[in-house]
């Protein structure tokens, strides 16, 4: 039986309270780092964790941290990423909502090891119950002198802001992030330069997940060989899944990185509803290209899934079964990345735009002969085409869903409509999507 | 605090002004139930910004109206998750219960309708999001309790305050 690391509070009565963290062995981590340990030697800790970013990516956190200029001449800044938009996705807000003090402390110590005396916390404006929690966590922890100036008597000062966001997927990518930070539209950067180097005002930035950061002070208690014991040593660690969709058993899991996908919904989450049978799984929410049935053998790490033509992105595993039609849930995927396209590169603007057309009137049954073709030629015009990773990701989700399911396709042009309408009854509310 | 304190304590917290817009903005719709023009102007002129800028960011955020909603803003998930769990027999009943379509208000102006992307809530879909608070594992009867509760408190203010009338999160 695993024991849990990042979730150990979250059943717990108050665990967002700073009385209960504590009582838990709260902020020694950060007493530890500061008292026992240079920054260096705390980067030199999470490089050796092998521990890699959960946002999506899976970089390798200390690496991204030791990218930062030791001498600069402007301040260092650290960012949060808790916009947590990718569909399927909801472990940041449980983190926020039931143990902000793990995300409190794995900041201080990150910004401790990077020299950053300033973060913001970019939170999605939605999760109001998570802001509020975290702005609580922050105060209690400026009181008892977690936060604010010469921390737990050591040089070290840090302060925490809260920004909010108001409604943009495309800013959980990092530089878009920054941009929205700065008060202007979330549109990606070009890089290079680097966030590392030049991110917030220009300024060296890390930019982190909040699982990330919440991993940190583990690392820092129980020492790096402890981290990758846990799982596939290059991609190690307790993970959180996030499990959602046609399962008995939705819900938040902390198991080893690299567990089997199948083990993970049939065993933990139930496997389907009673008499259904999975057809196929999204294991990295919807940017991450689906897995048929047959493939659910696959471990649950950044290079297995890698492998296996997909990606663990943010461990969003939306379960699929077999009333489904694939043709609907690729052109919801696609209607979202259509919505949420920022604008700013024209074969993800505009190709989506033909996308969704050709996508809802096969689903509709009104497709031509030649739209499958028409689908794989616009997947190769957006995809490696584009400013940053949406594009790419409605890209490879759409081909995924045509490579493995291309009978469902043939099937609604071939009869002109959908084999699953009659449990479905029509497309007609997504027809008029957007 | 009144809303000009609020936006100039809310500007403290980053070294330029621009940053302050969308906390600001958020500051004023919460305050103004929407951000019309005029409002956008203040919002301009309080952190001495250009109003292009306030403009451009009022228009590309989703969770700033230009456009007055109702005192309950009804943001029903509809994306993949919560469609799996039957978000489209969740939006074809309210859409017949309130008579409007998505997008739509109520004439009393009690309620507006909108589908919205992923809330991030998918362990309780199918989800809605109603003012700050979030309801999960809805179906039809939970939706009609909903409206119900709803309706009842919007009988006890007066004014477009939604903290008032749903049960805080906390």
């Amino acid at each position: 039986m695993f024991e849990p690391v990042l979730l150990r509070n979250v059943g717990v009565p108050d665990g967002h309270l700073l009385a209960t963290y504590r009582a838990g062995g709260g902020y020694q981590a950060l007493a530890k780092a500061l008292h026992e340990h240079t920054p260096d030697e705390i980067i030199d800790l999470v490089k050796n964790s092998n521990l890699r970013g959960r946002g999506g990516a899976g970089f390798p956190t200390g690496m991204k941290w030791s990218f930062v200029p030791k001498k600069a001449a402007k301040p260092k800044y650290l960012c949060c990423n808790a916009d947590e938009g990718e569909p399927g996705t909801f472990k940041d807000r449980i983190i926020m909502e039931r143990d902000p003090h793990q995300l409190v402390e794995g900041m201080a110590i990150s910004a401790y090891a990077i020299g950053a005396e300033t973060a913001y916390v970019y939170i999605r404006g939605e999760y109001t119950l998570a802001i509020r929690r975290l702005e609580r966590a922050i105060a209690e922890a400026e009181a008892e002198g977690y936060l604010g100036k010469r921390i737990l008597g050591s040089d070290f000062s840090f302060v925490v802001h809260i920004h909010c966001g108001a409604g943009a997927y495309i800013c959980g990518e990092e530089t878009a992030m920054l941009d929205s930070l700065e008060g202007k539209r979330a549109q990606p950067r070009l890089k290079p330069p680097f966030p590392a180097v030049e991110g917030l005002y220009a300024s060296p930035t890390v930019i982190n997940n909040v699982e990330t950061l919440a991993c940190v002070p583990h690392i820092v208690m129980r020492g790096p060989n402890w981290f990758r014991g846990i799982g596939p040593d290059k991609s190690p660690g307790p993970k959180l899944y996030c499990v959602s969709g046609q399962v008995r058993k939705p819900g938040l899991y902390e198991l080893p990185m690299g567990i089997p996908l199948r083990e993970l919904v049939e065993d933990h989450a139930g496997g389907p509803p009673p008499g259904r049978k999975i057809k196929a799984v999204i294991p990295g929410g919807v940017s991450a290209p689906l897995i048929p049935a047959l493939g659910l053998d696959v471990g649950m790490d950044f290079d297995s899934l890698a492998a296996a033509g997909s990606m663990l992105g943010s461990a969003g595993v939306i379960v699929i079964d077999d009333s489904t039609c694939i043709v609907k849930v690729a052109t919801r995927i696609i209607e979202f990345f259509h919505h949420e396209s920022c604008g700013k590169c024209t074969p993800c603007r505009e190709g989506l735009n033909w996308v969704v057309k050709v996508l809802r009137r096969v689903e509709t049954g009104q497709g031509a002969p030649g739209d499958l073709e028409q689908l794989k030629a616009l997947c190769n015009g957006i995809f490696g085409n584009t400013f940053c990773a949406l594009g790419d990701g409605a890209a490879m989700g759409l081909r995924a869903a045509l490579a493995h399911f291309e009978d469902e396709f043939v099937a609604h042009i071939e009869e002109q409509r959908c084999p699953f309408n009659e449990k479905h009854a029509g497309r007609e509310l997504l027809g008029s999507y957007g | 605090m009144n809303m000009r304190e609020e936006i100039e304590a809310a500007a403290a917290r980053y070294p330029d002004q621009r940053s302050a817009i969308m906390p600001a903005l958020l500051i004023a719709q919460k305050e103004h139930g929407h951000l019309p023009g005029p409002v956008l102007e203040e919002v301009a002129d309080i952190l001495n910004v250009e109003r292009i800028w306030v403009y451009e960011l009022a228009t590309f955020y989703t969770l700033f109206h230009t456009e007055p909603v109702g005192m309950f803003h009804l943001q029903l998930c509809d994306n993949v998750s919560c469609m799996l769990r039957g978000s489209e027999d969740l939006l074809r009943h309210l859409e017949a219960v309130l008579g409007i379509k998505k997008g739509g208000s109520t004439p009393d102006g009690l309620f507006t309708l909108s589908t919205v992307e992923c809330l991030g809530a998918c362990e309780v879909a199918p989800v809605m999001q109603v003012g700050d608070d979030y309801h999960g594992d809805l179906d039809i009867a939970r939706i009609n309790a909903l409206l119900d509760r709803l309706r009842a408190a919007a009988g006890q203010t007066t004014g477009a305050d939604l903290t008032a009338a749903t049960p805080p999160g906390e």
